[in-house]
This record gives structure tokens, sequence and C-alpha cells, in this order.
């Protein structure tokens, strides 16, 4: 149970994406063209609820399944990072039609080609973990 | 209201749920249920930290500091990830429904930029292998890929960490972020895309 609790969150996440169709990328271009309230359903129900949980998990101060407090981190502030980042995090996701979660899902259903795409976003996160102390935070 | 009723309207109901796209008011919810989970494993939802804890079980903490951390902390996103690749694969199998149901304007916006075949989830002349032979799907694939890796890891996150976990948790930048995402996409979709398919 220790480990197969979080295979099995990741089997209902990959049932989830395929379900409501987040893994196309026609609902990703649809979604950037403001074409369709589906995107944009599913994105603003999963924060309303997350939103509620969040708040009564600190006001009931409850505990994980292991005994602990549950913690929430604080981002650290900034603008550029998230900014820059996030600009350049979505010209990525408006050409693959895919953010990370999307990409193994799309594995899982057989586009090999995928693969590609996966490389490629390994190399651009060790590219940033070489550049990182020369990059606007 | 006899017995055999009862089962055959249940029967009927799982048969659609299989047979039928989620609803954005099905997904959503438990989309933020695998996200509250993880919360009471003691986990937050992120899955670009994914890439990070690949890079950092890949050796390349022996390059930079940025991967020179106790990654096997971070052991149970690789766990999800692959779950997440078994779940697309079971639902390929089993639970697929035949179309995707996209909007007619996307349709015929797509067509306007030579993208005739609009079945299955995504274009074949794109996410299909014959891509790699040509310069637009290259550059979609490798160009791409890199931007989703550089750019969440620069950010802090992505959609699941940010959108998802750090608006839940009512946080600026994640907002800032975001706003970034939106930023970047509409760029791409409405001024980029048209010249890459171009290529």
């Amino acid at each position: 149970m220790k480990t197969i609790k979080y295979i099995f969150a990741g089997i209902l996440f990959g049932i989830i994406m395929t379900k409501a169709e987040v893994i196309s990328w026609y609902r990703i271009q649809e979604m950037f063209r403001f074409q369709s309230f589906h995107m944009y359903g599913i994105i603003g129900s999963a924060v309303a609820l997350g939103m509620l949980a969040t708040f009564l998990i600190k006001k009931l101060r409850l505990r994980s399944i292991q005994g602990q407090p549950i913690a929430f981190n604080d981002k650290k502030k900034s603008i550029p990072r998230y900014l820059i980042g996030g600009v350049l995090f979505g010209l990525g996701w408006a050409m693959t039609g895919a953010c990370p979660g999307p990409l193994y899902v799309l594995i899982g259903h057989g586009f090999g080609v995928i693969l590609v795409v996966l490389a490629s976003a390994l190399l651009g996160t060790y590219v940033y973990g070489l550049f990182r102390n020369k990059l606007p935070h | 209201m006899n017995k055999s009723w009862f089962y055959n309207q249940n029967n009927q109901i799982v048969l659609e749920l299989i047979k039928q796209p989620w609803a954005w008011y099905i997904a959503g919810p438990l989309l933020a249920l695998v996200a509250i989970a993880l919360l009471f494993f003691g986990k937050s939802f992120g899955v670009s930290a994914t890439l990070r804890t690949t890079c950092a079980a890949l050796g390349a903490g022996k390059k930079t500091s940025f991967f020179h951390y106790n990654w096997k902390a971070d052991r149970w996103n690789i766990l999800f990830v692959i779950g997440a690749i078994v779940g697309g694969m079971i639902a390929s199998q089993f639970l697929m429904h035949p179309t995707v149901s996209v909007s007619p304007d996307t349709v015929q916006d797509l067509q306007k930029l030579g993208i005739q075949d609009v079945s299955g989830l995504a274009p074949a002349d794109l996410f299909g292998w014959q891509a790699v032979f040509s310069l637009k799907g290259m550059v979609v694939l490798v160009l791409g890929g890199f931007l989703i890796g550089f750019g969440a890891r620069y950010a802090g996150g992505c959609t699941s960490g940010h959108a998802i976990s750090g608006l839940s948790n009512l946080q600026l930048p994640s907002l800032i972020a975001v706003i970034g995402f939106f930023v970047g996409g509409l760029l791409m979709t409405h001024y980029l895309l048209p010249l890459i398919l171009q290529l």
C-alpha cells in the first residue's frame, strides 16, 4: 500500500484525463481559441473544490494518513520567474497540446512519438538546471 | 419498483459513463479528488516535478547542483506518472469513446490552417511517426517539448502544480504563472502556430 496508492492515483488521473478529453490536442486549441467552456469548466471546478478542501484542511488542522499535519508551502514571491517561465511553458503547451500530465497519458495511449516530446522536456528541464543562476528569478 | 429495473438502470449508467465523454462538472471535481488524495498521502499534486526527479535519477546531479538533492524522497511522483501511463493504456483499451467532440468553430479554424484530418486525439501529421520526418513536426515535438520542460521548471510548476494546487492555496505567484501560461498559449495559437504549420 505504501507505494501502490500513488500508482492508483496515477491510473485514476490517466482515466479522467482521457474521458474528459483533456489529452486531446484539439481540446487545447479549442481552449486557446475560446470556442468552448469545457477546459475552463474542468480547471475552474477543480480549483473551486481544491480551494474548499485546502480551507477545510487548514481550518480543521487535518492530518495525513501518516498522522503528520498537512503542510502547504507558500511559493516564493517574485514576478519575473513566474511570468517568463509561464509564458515559455504556455508556448510549449499550445504547440504540443499537452502539459506534462497528458504527455504520460498519451504515451499510455500508444502515441510513441510523444516520447520525443518527453525527451525534449527532460532536456529543457536539464538546461534550466544548467543556466538557473544566470536567469532572472 | 422491482429489482431488475434497478439493476438495468445501474448497468445502463455504467455503460453510459464508458460510452460518453465526461462533462467538465464530472471531470473537474474528480481531478480535485486526485489532488486532495495526494494531500492526504502527505504530497502535493504537481506533474512537472517528475521531470526534475527523472533528471536527478539519471545522474544530472553530478553536473549541476539543481539536480543534486535527495530525489529518492520524490520517488512517489515517478510512481504517479507510471500510473498515468497505465491509466492511459486502460482507458484506450476499454473506456474510449469513439470521437472527440470538438467545437465546429475550432475544426473550421484548423482546416483554414491546413489541418484537414481532425480525427483521433491529435492530428497525425504532427503526432504520428511521420512527423519526425517533417520540419514542422520536429519543431512542434522537439521545441514544444523543450519549452514545456524549461518553462515549467523556470516557473516552478505546470498546470497541475500552479493552476490546480497553487490556485487552490490562493498563491499569487501561481496566478502570475497561470496568466503567463495563457499569454504564451494565446501567442502560440494565434500568431506562431499558423507560421509553424506552413513550414
